[in-house]
């Protein structure tokens, strides 16, 4: 059933055990296998992969590298925040610690490149090198020369090196507009649900048999195939979820081979799994306890989501009321709703058709603090005097990001806010004060 | 008089010197109010110590399970993802309180379960890099120290270097123990604790990025988070894409609500008569209402609190006698003549005079000895209002915290401030708490009477103890009538039933309704509440009508709102439209609210800028300016130079106006040429 992995310049038993730890993968590692070539052959100088999350390309590539002992350096993008680091990544585990120590202090591109040249001279590759870039997307924030040089690296430090970019991103999505090298493209395809299923049945517990596992990633996989591919995601799934699949089991109700009643056991509880622990509003360690306790019926474990709840001192509540106003409401109606003595408004002028119920779908717009404050001052229903408090309340409110400030931060004449909460969330805020919002918008006159 | 002064931005006008009189007993006075603040002090910090030590400590269980189970090797942990534990704390929206929280977890963990905590805040992580230098360098402080071996990148790679050297090197320097016992084993690999003291203040970006990287070394190095969020849980969720937050496995921690927290302060450390210091209604209004309605601090309101107490040693020279009981009888003895002086004057004191008889009256005017006799007395009744005062506000308020509509407030502070403010037994709301209670049922009232038996008991004063005896008393009535109550309806069920004589009960019934003889049950729980209303009637009434009370009680809520709830834009108005307040200068003395000629330029200009509507004509404006300007000259109306714009007038009204601009009154606007607008809230 597996494919055989064949290049020449490898050990035939070695490619053996590759094949056996690439399952469902066999196509694109020999595909990287032929591109690569023989060990001492010059490869081509850059290779991008792409697919999904969880689609086996930085397992294959560690994998082939690992297996078949060829010199290699793993870089992710996401820990390299300045390009030192990435320079130090690749030089430490080519040529050991005392290369990057050469590295100046803020290195540039050259610099490395001169490094690596000096490098190479005292040690000449013997075999391809190769630098794997993980999450390559995040190459395209840093400067602007590094993506292109990194291409054609091979050129430049004149050695025999090959880059891989491993991204979730397509290779158009990369290019510069000043051109670059074009590297050599290829695909990881999602996983379908048989090579799933496959892989997934793979990691059987030891104390069952491989079938039974079998059967019970199966009915997995029908629960859950349809909202969720990612295979780490899944195997995380299956094994939070096993014991209770296991459960009558032990108790010795049913037999290994009555998948029917095995299957109506477990079926509600993998439904509830999805929308719990699946969305992590309730963490792997509390649903296993839950599993655990279920007989006694703790009541429904609330999730994350569900405390919505945010107390708020009195005015405070006002202010983020009259921001969300602020917010929601075109600046012209705000002398229709409080003003006492608006005088008369025509209503087709008003009520413009286009701007009538768009305001929320077309989400929160900015307003100065000045309206904010003309606002706050017409809602709240005591005198309030214009203390320091009631102003630092308004920065607290930017820190907990109920509100943003749109404006920068150095801009200390009339800075602009937005109100970054939802419409339940200030409805039960107003609800706590008494204050019927709803009348005061404009999407809902 | 010469106005540039003010322009240059300071003020030479200097008011009177106020002499202030060191008195004989400041030095005293000083030290009480020291000692008061330092027991204050301890007791509240004791206080958040015990409420947080709940959550504090399945925090501790948290990261000690959460160590634990990383060991497990089974089948299950193997193949589940490797998440990185993390607590959420939920603590409420007022930021700066948590410090102290999170200061005396970081302690606990130290002690107890790791080494290696580092606690980040959101103002130092800026970037990535700013994130990840702090969090380096808080961890391994000798690293950076002795720098062994050149990194000029923190990564977190050469963290997990440290801590592999760092733990092997605990290991080996044990290798006996290593076996002795598992708590031992547990602690080989004590995890690193990250707190985010502030996590809605992070940047999203840095913090994705922090929890992908982390989540790369988590097999090597036992990492742990612990978020502090103000607001909800769900931010996580917001803040956290599911790729992200997929890598966390999120245990919830909700700790008190902050009203809570204020409740039990003022619980231990305003009702209670073991401080001789007391904040009088208004003040404690104050401060209630800033908690309330402007910052839910608890922290503050004890800074309000502390500075009541230094306003009150301060300000009121006979505070010498608040203090305990001891020292203040003791420093009654030594009042100076000024000091007795001043206790004739109090009011309080004089009301107390005024009811003397004639030959008393004339005694505590004139003789020291006597006066200082009858102020023992009376400080002696002032401490024991204070010891009966706290246990019956607390009777009262178990009985009225339960009725429908809560007549007398839900909390015990709004009841503490209607007695602090008026008689309560005066008051609707008590006459209608009254009338519920009335209507109590029997197991209810058996309840409250008991809850009050409890408040009762540890109180050591002859009064209460008398009013507990009573209560039991009743409480024995109640259970006694148990026994041969029968109600009317029971007995009428028994019976065979027809219809004569039901129709002959009930009318049994509605003539003992009509004549009102009451059950048995009715005149004892009539008794019951006899019995309250008559401690409520001796014990609560309000503190201004205690004498001497002045010695004990903070009174100026107009201080404390002026320290604690500033007001700049008042006080600049203030100071623009009646520069008298702050200068007090006679010259500049004006009334009706008009601003005199002589005062300073910026006055000038912001008195004309009144007068104009929303956008405000500059060549009027210094018109109007350099009229008024003239005249403060003391130039003659009549001349043909009154008025006229010079170069030094020109260019002292454009430093007033460009400083009202500065202030936040105007800004300049693009609408119209050469105008300026007004605004409503200033720049700020």
């Amino acid at each position: 059933m597996i494919a055989r992995l064949q290049q020449t310049g490898y050990e035939e038993d070695r490619l053996q055990r590759v094949a056996k730890l690439l399952p469902c993968r066999e196509l694109q590692a020999g595909t990287l296998l032929s591109i690569m070539g023989q060990p001492q052959q010059y490869s081509y100088p850059s290779v991008f992969i792409y697919g999904h999350r969880a689609s086996g390309k930085s397992h294959v590539m560690h994998i082939l590298l690992k297996e078949l002992e060829l010199p290699h350096a793993t870089v992710s993008c996401v820990e390299c925040v300045s390009v030192a680091l990435l320079f130090e990544q690749v030089l430490l585990s080519f040529f050991g610690c005392d290369a990057a120590s050469l590295l100046p202090r803020s290195p540039s591109l050259s610099d490395f490149v001169r490094i690596y040249r000096q490098q190479c001279l005292e040690m000449p590759a013997k075999q391809t090198r190769y630098v794997v870039m993980e999450k390559a997307e995040l190459l395209r924030d840093m400067d602007a020369n590094l993506l292109p040089a990194i291409l054609r690296l091979q050129e430049l430090v004149e050695d025999n090196v090959t880059v891989i970019f491993l991204s979730e991103i397509v290779w158009d999505k990369f290019r510069p507009n000043t051109g670059c090298f074009e590297p050599l493209l290829l695909h990881f395809p999602d996983y379908s649900k048989g090579e799933l299923q496959q892989i997934l049945s793979q990691d059987k517990h030891p104390s069952y048999s491989a079938e039974f596992y079998s059967s019970y990633i199966n009915i997995l996989l029908g629960v859950f195939y349809s909202v969720c591919r990612d295979l780490r995601e899944l195997r995380h799934l299956a094994a939070l979820n096993f014991s209770k699949f296991c459960e009558p089991l032990a108790e010795g109700k049913v037999k290994e081979s009555d998948t029917h009643k095995l299957w109506r056991n477990i079926e509600p509880h993998l439904k509830k799994a999805m929308q719990t622990v699946y969305l992590r509003e309730v963490s792997s360690l509390q649903w296993e306890q839950m599993q655990q306790v279920e007989e006694k019926e703790t009541g429904p474990l609330r999730g994350l989501s569900a405390h919505t709840h945010v107390e708020l001192p009195y005015y405070s509540k006002f202010l983020l009321i009259a921001a969300y106003l602020a917010s929601y409401n075109p600046a012209r109606t705000d002398k229709r709703f409080f003003l006492k003595h608006h005088g008369k408004i025509k209503k087709t002028n008003f009520l413009k058709k286009n701007e009538k119920t768009s305001n929320h779908l077309l989400g929160p717009k900015p307003f100065p603090l000045d309206r904010l404050l003309a606002i706050f001052y017409s809602v709240v229903d005591s005198r309030v005097a214009p203390t320091a408090s009631i102003f630092s309340q308004i920065s607290s409110l930017v820190t907990l990001q109920l509100l943003t400030q749109v404006s920068h931060d150095d801009q200390l004449d009339a800075p602009k806010y937005k109100c970054a909460v939802s419409m339940d969330f200030i409805c039960a805020i107003s609800r706590t004060v008494n204050f019927d919002i709803v009348k005061y918008l404009y999407d809902f006159l | 008089m010469s106005t540039s002064s003010v322009s240059k931005g300071c003020f030479v006008f200097k008011p009177n010197k106020v002499v202030v009189t060191s008195t004989p007993n400041s030095g005293k006075r000083y030290k009480l109010c020291q000692d008061l603040w330092d027991q204050i002090k301890t007791d509240t910090e004791s206080l958040q110590d015990e409420l947080n030590r709940s959550i504090l400590d399945s925090l501790l269980d948290f990261t000690r399970k959460c160590s634990s189970t990383r060991q497990h090797g089974d089948w299950a942990s193997q193949m589940r993802a490797s998440e990185i534990p993390t607590a959420a704390l939920v603590l409420g929206v007022n930021v700066p309180d948590h410090d102290m929280t999170f200061q005396s977890l970081s302690e606990l963990l130290q002690q107890l379960v790791t080494p290696h905590v580092a606690s980040l805040q959101a103002k130092e992580c800026g970037g990535m890099k700013g994130l990840r230098v702090f969090f380096l360098r808080k961890k391994e402080p000798e690293q950076t120290s002795t720098e062994t071996h050149k990194s000029m990148h923190c990564s977190l790679g050469i963290l997990c270097d440290w801590y592999k050297s760092k733990t092997r090197k605990s290991s080996t320097g044990t290798p006996g123990k290593k076996r002795s016992s598992p708590v031992k084993d547990e602690l080989q690999q004590p995890p690193v604790v990250v707190i985010f003291k502030d996590l809605e203040a992070f940047n999203h970006r840095v913090l994705q990025d922090f929890i992908l990287i982390c989540s790369r070394y988590i097999e090597r190095l036992p990492l742990m988070f612990i978020f502090g969020i103000a607001t909800s849980p769900s931010t996580i969720q917001n803040m956290l894409p599911h790729s992200v937050s997929s890598l966390l496995c999120i245990e919830l921690f909700q700790s008190l609500s902050c009203t809570q927290h204020l409740a039990t302060v003022i619980d231990k450390l305003v009702l209670t008569s073991h401080f001789p210091f007391k904040l009088n209604g208004k003040v404690m209004q104050v401060l209630i209402s800033i908690f309330l309605y402007h910052d839910f601090s608890v922290r503050n309101f004890i800074k309000g609190v502390q500075l009541a107490l230094l306003e009150h040693f301060h300000s009121q020279p006979l505070s010498v006698l608040c203090c305990k009981k001891k020292e203040a009888l003791a420093n009654v003895m030594e009042l100076s003549q000024r000091d007795l002086e001043r206790i004739r004057q109090l009011p309080s004191f004089r009301r107390y005079t005024e009811k003397q008889d004639a030959q008393e009256k004339v005694n505590l005017m004139t003789d020291d000895t006597h006066l200082k006799e009858v102020c023992r007395k009376l400080i002696k009744d002032l401490r024991k209002y204070h010891k009966n005062y706290y246990p019956v506000l607390r009777c009262l308020h178990t009985l009225t915290s339960s009725l429908p509509r809560y007549p007398l407030g839900k909390q015990i502070r709004e009841l503490h401030l209607i007695c602090l403010e008026k008689t309560v037994w005066e008051t609707e709301e008590y006459q209608s708490a009254m009338k519920l209670l009335r209507m109590l049922a029997k197991d209810e009232l058996i309840a409250s009477i008991q809850r009050c038996c409890g408040t009762l008991k540890p109180v050591k004063s002859k009064k209460m103890m008398n009013a507990l005896i009573q209560m039991e008393e009743i409480l024995t009535k109640i259970k006694q009538l148990d026994g041969n109550i029968t109600s009317p309806v029971k007995s009428l069920s028994q019976k065979k039933t027809d219809l004569f004589q039901l129709q002959k009960t009930l009318l049994e019934m509605n003539e003992t309704r009509r004549t009102k003889k009451l059950s048995p049950f009715e005149t004892v729980r009539n008794e019951a509440l006899e019995l309250i209303d008559g401690l409520v009637k001796s014990h609560l009434s309000p503190p201004e009508a205690q004498t001497l009370y002045e010695v004990c009680y903070y009174t100026s809520s107009a201080t404390v709102r002026r320290h604690l709830n500033a007001t700049p834009r008042t006080s600049i108005q203030a100071a623009l439209s009646n520069p008298y307040h702050y200068l007090q200068n006679e010259s500049l003395k004006t009334e009706d609210g008009s601003v005199s000629n002589a005062a300073p330029d910026i006055c000038i200009a912001y008195k004309l800028h009144l007068e104009c509507g929303r956008l405000i004509n500059l060549y009027d404006w210094l018109e109007a300016y350099a009229t008024v300007a003239s005249a403060a000259e003391g130039n003659d109306p009549d001349s043909d130079t009154f008025g006229k714009v010079d170069e030094v007038k020109h260019a002292r009204f454009i430093q007033a106006v460009s400083e009202l601009e500065f202030l936040g009154f105007i800004k300049s606007t693009k609408q119209k040429t050469d105008h300026v607008a007004r605004l409503t809230w200033g720049g700020c």
